[in-house]
């Protein structure tokens, strides 16, 4: 090397995350554009793909025909109760799992037992059980809610910081302000995280719900559309479901936000 | 009130780590711990707090905690153990909110303890807004506000850098000359020890036994970073541990 000297290369960057939204919107944009310019010059057959354009209109006229919130509605409903029965039975359990050995010796495995049964094969005994009407869809969301709700929130628990629970005691805070004020909010982002999930599977659930036995609902929109081959109308049903998932990401986001403002 | 401990011995799974220790922290005296690594100095400070139950022997506490102390034997961390959740007046409103005490009073010892550590215009901040040092400062204030009879500190200021370390020493020194404290100060920093300590207590290698207690009369006030008198005392203490450190590193390493 000459005594000038040259410019050490920088080699550190990558490995983070900034944020970049739009990137989302491009991606998603182009995807429409590209089906959009497919189906119309006939590179992709109508058959095989609704035009993006034709799903928008059938999506307006599900609209203007106040068909969409009779559909819409109903799978709210179910989805709201469903979803919350599930996760706050499933934190409770998941929280007593967490503070009580004796429960967890006793639940743990059960749960284990309980996670991989496809809930929907259970569908039919929801039926005997809770009858064929709301009972057995608002049965079978809380459920399939509550066993990935039970996993995540008890794993929080245990994840919360050992040392903080030793200071609580050393300060002679009674029990159940540590498990308030400590394992709780010390507990919040492994619970909020578990909850992402444990809400796409109960939309998974309303709709394989619907399917089985529903007069009105988003799962019973997108059968009928199924079964009769009409493309632009599933695709409609379909882009409901993931709105539907977007936005309760984006609830949980804004909770999380609310709540967790304490994280870096 | 005073703590004395009375042959306090401890396993942990057939393993010995402490036999036999008699020990007294008088009133208003800073004791510090030194030891090799793993000696168990940390186990002891649990329990002279009431967080581990040793095996053998007792730890008694004499006479009465001072009026008004809400939680006598009060620890301070090494890993400052604050809620990152809290700011810093919630971490130290945390202590106080199981004792009965009302808002307005609960915030003026909040504030006041604030004002003891210089964190008043900090209230509001979050942890990880926070120094290293700022934290330990947090930590203190929130073990000062439940007006402590003993205060246990396991190596706080280890986690520190040296400025800040130097720093908070004098802050503690200042605390103590302001209104004295009994305290047990556990360290693997001699330097600490010796401007901290009015005895210092030296342990053996695991298990740990008690092999000399040193004390030093100067008072605290009057002692400084490098003070020839203390180079010396540290010397000796230095002496001591020095074969106690070989042969503990020696073990660690044939596991
Ligand atoms: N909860 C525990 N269970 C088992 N062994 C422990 C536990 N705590 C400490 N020890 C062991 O006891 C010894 C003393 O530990 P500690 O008191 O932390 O030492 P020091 O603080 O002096 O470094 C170490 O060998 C450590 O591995
Ligand atoms: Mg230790």
């Amino acid at each position: 090397m000459d005594n000038q000297g040259s410019k050490v290369v920088f080699r550190g960057g990558g490995f983070t995350h900034q944020s970049r939204r739009w990137v989302g919107f491009v991606v998603f944009a182009a995807l429409l554009l590209l089906a959009e310019w497919g189906t119309r010059t006939g590179v992709i057959s109508p058959l095989t793909l609704p035009r993006p354009s034709d799903v928008l209109q059938t999506f307006g006229e599900l609209y203007s025909s106040g068909l969409l919130f009779q559909h819409l509605i109903p799978s709210l409903l179910r989805l709201l109760v469903g979803a919350a029965l599930g996760a706050s039975l499933g934190i409770g359990v998941g929280f007593l799992i967490g503070l009580f050995s004796f429960v967890r010796a006793g639940l743990v495995p059960l749960v284990a037992a309980i996670f991989p049964i496809p809930k929907i094969a259970l569908l039919p005994l929801f039926v005997i059980w809770f009858g064929i009407d709301e009972g057995s869809k608002y049965a079978l969301i809380a459920f399939g809610t509550f066993t990935p709700t039970v996993v995540a929130t008890f794993a929080a628990v245990d994840n919360v910081d050992r040392t903080l629970i030793r200071m609580g005691q050393s300060f002679g805070l009674d029990w159940f302000s540590i498990v308030r004020k400590i394992v709780l909010p010390g507990a919040m982002p492994g619970i909020l995280a578990g909850l992402r999930i444990s809400l796409a599977i109960a939309i998974i659930l309303l709709v394989a719900a619907e399917m089985l036995g529903a007069e009105y609902g988003i799962g019973a929109y997108i059968l009928e559309a199924g079964s009769l081959y009409d493309l632009e109308r599933l695709f409609a049903g379909v882009v409901i479901l993931s709105v539907l998932g977007v936005l309760v990401s984006a609830v949980i986001g804004v909770i999380e936000r609310r709540l967790l403002d304490w994280r870096t | 009130m005073e703590l004395r401990l009375a042959g306090v011995g401890h396993s942990y799974a057939g393993r010995e780590v402490l036999r036999d220790i008699d020990l007294k922290v008088p009133e208003g005296e800073i004791v510090c711990i030194v030891g090799p690594s793993g000696c168990g100095k940390s186990t002891l400070l649990r329990m002279m707090g009431g967080l581990e139950q040793p095996a053998r022997g007792e730890v008694l506490q004499v006479g009465q905690p001072p009026q008004g102390c809400l939680n006598p034997l009060t620890f301070i961390f090494q890993d400052f153990a604050l809620l990152p959740w809290r700011s810093v007046a919630g971490n130290v409103s945390l202590v106080l909110e199981d004792h009965p005490i009302g808002r307005d009073e609960a915030r003026a010892m909040v504030a006041d303890v604030l004002g003891r550590t210089r964190l008043t215009e900090f209230a509001d901040a979050l942890p990880r807004q926070l120094s290293g040092g700022m934290k330990q400062r947090v930590a203190i204030a929130r073990a000062l506000v439940v007006r402590p009879a003993v205060l246990l500190m396991d190596e706080p200021l280890s986690a520190l850098d040296s400025q800040t370390r130097e720093l908070l020493m004098e802050d503690l020194v200042g605390l103590w000359t302001r209104q004295p404290f009994t305290a047990v100060y556990v360290t693997h920093n001699l330097a600490e020890a010796v401007r901290l300590g009015h005895r210092i207590v030296v342990l053996s290698r695991r298990p740990g036994e008690l092999r000399e207690v040193v004390s030093l009369d100067k008072p605290l006030a009057d002692r400084g970073y490098g003070d020839a008198d203390l180079e010396v005392t540290q010397k000796h203490l230095w002496e001591l541990m020095r074969a106690e450190a070989a042969a503990a590193d020696a073990e660690l390493l044939r596991g």
